[in-house]
């Protein structure tokens, strides 16, 4: 997994709360058995004005210039800013990949949904939580000035403004260690087989009916 | 300890390593697959040479692609065909169970699960689904998981969890004839919002829950997701042990009567403390029909699409504006005036056996409305089908002018060829109306199978309790 120290980018706007996970990447991309290229049709519904698939080459297809993330001001972000409830709906990770693809490294809200908020820290991606207040602060202060940027430090658990003002964020522990060294959760699980073999044998004895099969 | 919740009970059962910060290593007795969310857990175990951990756990079923029509003609779109196959080719070289599009036991992950029995009480159950809460109605901890989580559970049979809070909705009382499990749920999710249960595992409790069958209290936690909680979970009682009891994959004989003391242990304490607890007037609740593009935007039937005008708060007029011009509605109509084009009743949330029965009590000697483009009845999977029709429901569908189809998730999510076309709207049994949910475009109302069934007669809304 890419790990996540500091990021210093490009912020783009989604000004809308209980964004779900079929807003983020529609149905018709999860038919996709790989783990990449879903950046293009991040925001599928939003970006373009025509009907989008897995076959059609998103070349051919009409941008919708209301977009966010179609306009030049917000080329390149690298961190989106969006309201309540974020990543609501179902639990596909396929809405973090698509983020992530298309080159968001966080994204900073007031709330999220708890399967998207989990989904996020597998891939490398940061969904930093900041108290409504501030993200409207941050909203207004985006508008207001082109090729707004922000700083992101993990490790100091930090995101601040250009004009030097930090904000402090919460973070788990244990998934902010996991994001700042890019480990592999898989691997460290299994440094427990022991305990697992040895919860397995216990469990057995007391709900035999659970390991018949 | 006598002051346990259930949730707490299950987490403690389930620990296998505790990390010391609120999360722990917790063991998974149950994983169900399909095939959109696996293939790229399996590419991750053969990329790092792992294998899964324990086989016999695995239950694997394709839904979310298959067709809902003719199945001898193979799935015609490639890209779908593709993602079916590889859910075929994974089981097959790791010697995981699944039951193939063509078994008779196929049908959605979330209605095969229990009606195999392969859902117990007491257990973890993860599926790469956010509606795993549904198996919670069996006072399972089951919820819905990412594929970086599919690949961590098919590895090593745990996950790295953080403990949730716990939270009961207590529905006091009995509901009025009509209100069947899907209006309660939707009434809850009217009152406390899609995020009201952000961060909480949610127990359905109180007499209007305890009332309700096996088939209505999954209907009930299938959607404690739509209320923002990972899980929903219903105490274990005679009505879930007489469910399990006998089906295929359920313990028998001696391994059956050691279960059953310990499933009749799975319920909260009666001192158990609560972080949140919201109570509901069960007799309050009438049948209930969605406005707007989420599930918290909700009204009985009697009610009157909102004015934004009447809302102070920006952001939720904002939301109340957007929800009404993409649904194609005007503000304070009656609910009874909004008429419909297609009927879809199916998905994991009301395709069982009962709720086949419902509707078709509704529709018995009648016929779908002139208006109605199409109206279609998608069993949650093959036995469901087969028993409904040695109970002849599906001649009543069909005389009636539905089309009785082959299970799936279908029109749900419209990942098959069963979608709405743009500006089509649906009365549907499913459980999300967000913008596109059911094709591009399309519009959908969320309500309970009788409901459906009434608004294809009709051609619009009408409340059950009268029609």
């Amino acid at each position: 997994m890419q790990a996540f120290t500091q990021v210093s980018g490009t912020v783009a706007p989604l000004d809308r709360a209980n964004v779900d996970t079929d807003a983020i990447i529609p149905k018709q991309y999860l038919k996709s058995i790989k783990r990449t290229g879903f950046g293009v049709y991040l925001f599928d519904d939003a970006r373009y004005l025509d009907r989008g698939d897995l076959d059609i080459d998103v070349a051919t297809r009409r941008l919708n210039p209301d977009f966010a993330l179609n306009q030049a001001r917000y080329v390149g972000a690298s961190i989106l800013l969006a309201r309540e409830n974020f990543g609501c709906g179902s639990s596909r990770e396929h809405a973090v990949w698509a983020l992530a693809d298309f080159g968001f490294r966080a994204v900073i809200a007031p709330s999220y949904a708890d399967i998207f908020y989990n989904n996020s820290f597998k891939n490398g991606f940061l969904p930093i939580v900041l108290p409504a207040d501030v993200v409207q602060g941050l909203f207004e202060a985006l508008a207001a000035q082109d090729g707004y940027t922000l700083s992101i430090d993990l490790p100091a658990q930090t995101v601040t403004t250009p004009d030097g003002q930090p904000f402090n964020f919460e973070i788990d522990p244990f998934r902010k260690d996991c994001l700042v060294r890019g480990l592999d959760e898989i691997g460290l699980t299994l440094q427990h087989a022991d305990a697992i073999r040895d919860y397995e044998a216990r469990r057995a004895a007391e709900a035999p009916w659970l390991f018949a099969s | 300890m006598t002051t346990q919740t259930l949730y707490d009970k299950l987490w403690q059962a389930h620990v296998v390593r505790d990390n010391g910060d609120g999360s722990a290593l917790i063991y998974i007795d149950r994983h169900l697959l399909h095939e959109v969310t696996s293939p790229q857990a399996f590419d991750g175990l053969r990329l790092n040479a792992r294998l899964p951990w324990r086989l016999a756990a695995n239950l694997a079923v394709a839904d979310h692609n298959v067709p809902t029509t003719d199945r001898s003609l193979g799935i015609a779109d490639p890209i779908s065909r593709t993602q079916v196959e590889a859910l075929d080719s994974n089981c097959a070289e790791y010697g995981i169970t699944e039951f193939q599009m063509n078994d008779a036991r196929q049908g959605i992950v979330h209605v095969i699960g229990p009606e195999q029995g392969a859902t117990l009480p007491g257990m973890t159950v993860v599926c790469g689904d956010s509606h795993t809460s549904t198996h919670g109605a069996f006072g399972a901890l089951a919820f819905g998981i990412g594929t970086s989580e599919v690949e961590h559970a098919l590895a090593t049979q745990t996950l790295v969890l953080k403990k949730a809070k716990n939270m009961r909705v207590a529905v006091r009382g009995q509901v009025a004839p009509g209100i069947t499990a899907k209006d309660i749920v939707l009434a809850i999710i009217g009152q406390i919002g899609t995020a009201g249960g952000t961060g909480h595992a949610i127990e359905f409790a109180g007499e209007a829950i305890t009332a309700l069958s096996m088939e209505g209290r999954m209907t009930v936690c299938n959607m404690a997701i739509e209320a923002g909680a990972r899980a929903g979970l219903i105490a274990v009682d005679q009505t879930t042990i007489d469910y399990v009891r006998g089906r295929p994959f359920s313990p028998k004989g001696e391994a059956l009567a050691k279960a059953i003391p310990y499933w009749q242990s799975l319920h909260s304490d009666a001192m158990a403390v609560f972080d949140t607890e919201v109570m509901i007037d069960g007799s309050t609740i009438k049948p209930q029909v969605t406005w707007g593009t989420s599930p918290e935007m909700v009204l009985p039937v009697d009610g009157h699409v909102p004015d934004p005008a009447r809302e102070a708060d920006p952001t939720r007029r904002q939301g109340i504006e957007r929800a009404l011009q993409y649904m194609g509605l005007t503000a304070n109509m009656p609910v009874t005036d909004i008429v419909i084009d297609k009927v879809f009743i199916g998905s994991c949330t009301n395709a069982r056996i009962e709720d086949m029965r419902a509707a078709a009590k509704v529709v018995a000697g009648k016929r779908v409305a002139g208006n109605v483009k199409l109206a279609m009845i998608v069993p949650g999977s093959g036995l469901v089908k087969r028993q409904a029709e040695q109970e002849g429901l599906d001649q009543i569908f069909r005389a009636a002018g539905f089309e009785w189809r082959e299970p799936g998730c279908s029109m749900c999510l419209g990942m098959n060829a069963d979608q709405l076309s743009p500006g089509e709207r649906c009365a549907s049994t499913s459980n999300r109306n967000f913008e596109g949910r059911q094709g591009a475009g399309g519009r959908t109302h969320l309500v309970s199978p009788a409901m459906a069934a009434a608004a294809a007669v009709a051609g619009h809304f009408v409340d059950i309790r009268s029609f």
